[in-house]
């Protein structure tokens, strides 16, 4: 089924002209985000409810591969200004993603929230890390992805917009990422 | 318990590799641990999402929340509400269009008159002005160097480099365009004769650091014809090595790299005082002091070597609360002039034209790109600053206003640069937009 569901979805981006209404296109991220904003694949971030600016800012990186992923190069390559604002609109609307059923352990949930209140993510990310502007919303995103980003920031291989997130992994260590990932994905 | 005023000044691992005396810093630090444990604890009760109040005492807890890791940027801000609404703001990646600038709301005085000089440079930033009156710009969050060309009357935006890593520096001598990415600096030569198809930059001098804080760059070319290269400190506020907290200058060919200053937070913006030479400087104050200290600071430098405090002494007359102990401020240069709580004062330049009223000759123009760190929004404008015979600061006045409304950014000042004509270019990164500022009847720039 989700072979089929790609196949159509790349399929449509060969006429994915303007008279398409963006509920329509959007089909073609859900073959990998997931529908109604939840991902359910593998290192792939849910996108329900990110804000809107920070969506902007990474399908205009995407588009200029100043973030570089091969199938969202691609995809964001042809977007216009308009697009990349219509599309951060749009997923910002969709629901959030809700937390796993698994609750977490008690001990690894305390270690996650130890770290994340060491190093002050509420600061940006807010309390319920539900994100700000260009900050975004990290509460209940895919562990794996969380763990890959962090590492991805940490080693500088994923340039953010601007070097804050670099800035704060440079003194997070390995394993205390795996921590952070597991407390956030989880948080309720 | 007793140590509370010293719990959050001790990140041991800090001192590694500058302090020989870690016996010391272990014993200190045992106090804090145990403070910040507690610490967590208390958050953990006033976390609505987590509002399980854990059964164990706290001496069971997994993995105490020790103080924030060395270098974090978040050292030192405060664990409370007001605190956390605060955070740096990124501009957007897209330009606004001409019809969305706020050029209305920007205020001149008397006299003055501001209009677009070129739009749709997304996150413009530094300036630099060509033999053939081409204007150079940087951008930070981009990869891109703008060129905006003046050609038989009318101005187009034109893209000279792309692909680069955070070029925020750009400076022009002698037919050829310098550029500073976050670690390197390169060059075209005979750029203006090659707008349309410029060869690609090669590298003068790459001995930088990688680190991402402070590490974007402003540059420029000085009377002694070398070029002046700002480190920052890698961190808000950090013990750093011998390769930060620095300008340097470098010979034209990337050779002969000597630091000239010391001291120096983060510097975006300097110039040379038409009449003696002297290097002016702005440099920008640490966050999560206080609302409203530091100041960024306005500094001048009188001879090579010159150290201007941070960071053990910020503005010139506070001890950092951490770093301060066992320092006095009058071992530093004090700033010439106090630019403002956590404003960004960023470019500046001295204003030599003919055209603004004399009492603008020679003074500093300075753009302050405004704060982050602070409840009520300080900055985002363009200030004079006029300069007593000695070059001290006699005072400073407003030239442009209105980049801040109801506390939020319609605009934001990063540069600014003389025209030939005497006019001032400033460039907005929010808007990706320069505006031209004039002074008398007003005469539109050659469209």
């Amino acid at each position: 089924m989700r072979r089929v569901m790609m196949a159509l979805a790349f399929a449509s981006l060969a006429f994915s002209a303007s008279a398409e209404t963006i509920e329509q296109r959007a089909v073609t991220c859900f073959a990998c985000h997931g529908e109604h904003g939840q991902s359910e694949t593998e290192n792939t971030p849910s996108l329900g409810a990110q804000q809107a600016p920070y969506a902007l800012i990474q399908l205009f990186m995407f588009r200029e591969k100043l973030r570089t992923f091969e199938p969202m190069n691609e995809m964001a390559k042809s977007f216009t200004d308009d697009d990349l604002q219509k599309f951060s609109d749009f997923l910002a609307k969709l629901p959030k993603p809700a937390p796993p059923a698994d609750a977490g352990e008690p001990a690894r949930m305390q270690r996650g929230l130890a770290l994340a209140q060491q190093n002050r993510c509420n600061s940006c990310h807010n309390a319920d890390f539900s994100g700000k502007e260009n900050v975004p919303r990290i509460a209940n995103q895919r562990e794996d992805y969380l763990a890959k980003t962090l590492s991805e920031y940490k080693d500088n291989s994923r340039h953010g917009y601007d070097g804050t997130m670099a800035d704060v992994m440079g003194s997070v260590s390995k394993e205390q990422i795996a921590e952070l990932a597991y407390y956030i994905a989880r948080v309720r | 318990m007793k140590a509370t005023g010293t719990g959050r000044f001790l990140p041991m691992q800090r001192f590694k590799g500058f302090h020989k005396g870690e016996n010391t810093m272990r014993i200190c630090s045992s106090a804090p641990r145990s403070l910040l444990l507690a610490g967590a604890f208390l958050g953990i009760l006033t976390y609505g999402a987590a509002a399980q109040q854990p059964a164990s005492p706290p001496a069971a807890a997994p993995a105490a929340a020790p103080a924030l890791p060395p270098g974090s940027p978040l050292l030192g801000r405060p664990d409370n509400a007001a605190a956390a609404k605060l955070a740096p703001v990124a501009a957007p990646p897209l330009a606004a269009a001409p019809d969305k600038l706020p050029l209305a709301k920007l205020k001149v005085p008397a006299g003055f008159n501001i209009e677009v000089y070129a739009a749709g440079m997304a996150n413009a930033r530094s300036l630099a002005l060509g033999d053939k009156g081409t204007v150079f710009v940087g951008s930070r969050l981009l990869d891109k160097v703008y060129a905006i060309v003046n050609k038989d009357g009318k101005r187009s935006v034109k893209i000279v480099a792309s692909g680069l890593y955070r070029p925020n520096g750009v400076a022009f001598k002698d037919g050829t365009l310098y550029i500073a990415e976050l670690s390197k600096i390169s060059k075209i030569e005979k750029v203006e004769d090659n707008l349309d198809n410029p060869p690609k930059p090669t590298v003068v001098y790459d001995n930088l650091p990688k680190d991402e804080a402070h590490g974007w760059k402003f540059i420029a070319i000085g009377p002694d014809n070398k070029l002046y290269i700002p480190v920052g400190q890698p961190g808000n506020n950090v013990l750093h090595d011998a390769d930060h907290g620095q300008i340097r200058r470098i010979n034209l060919d990337g050779t002969g790299a000597e630091v000239v200053v010391l001291g120096v937070r983060n510097s975006v913006g300097f110039d040379w005082n038409p009449e003696n030479k002297q290097l002016y400087f702005t440099d920008n104050g640490r966050d999560w002091l206080s609302e409203d200290v530091p100041n960024d600071e306005l500094n001048r430098v009188t001879k090579v070597g010159e150290d201007f405090g941070a960071p053990y002494c910020y503005q010139g007359n506070i001890p950092d609360p951490e770093f301060g102990w066992g320092h006095s401020c009058s071992e530093f240069t004090p700033p010439v002039g106090l630019m403002g709580p956590h404003a960004a004062a960023l470019g500046m330049r001295f204003y030599t034209g003919n055209m603004f009223p004399k009492s603008y000759k020679n003074a500093i123009i300075v753009a302050r790109h405004g704060s982050w760190n602070r409840t009520n929004k300080f900055g985002g404008d363009v200030v004079v600053v006029h300069l007593n015979k000695d070059g001290t600061v006699k005072n400073i006045e407003p030239l442009i206003t209105g980049f801040l409304e109801d506390n939020k950014y319609v605009g934001r000042p990063v540069d600014v640069m003389q025209m030939k004509d005497g006019s001032l270019l400033v460039s907005d990164d929010w808007n990706g937009a320069v505006y031209r500022i004039s002074y008398g009847k007003q005469k539109v720039a050659t469209q």
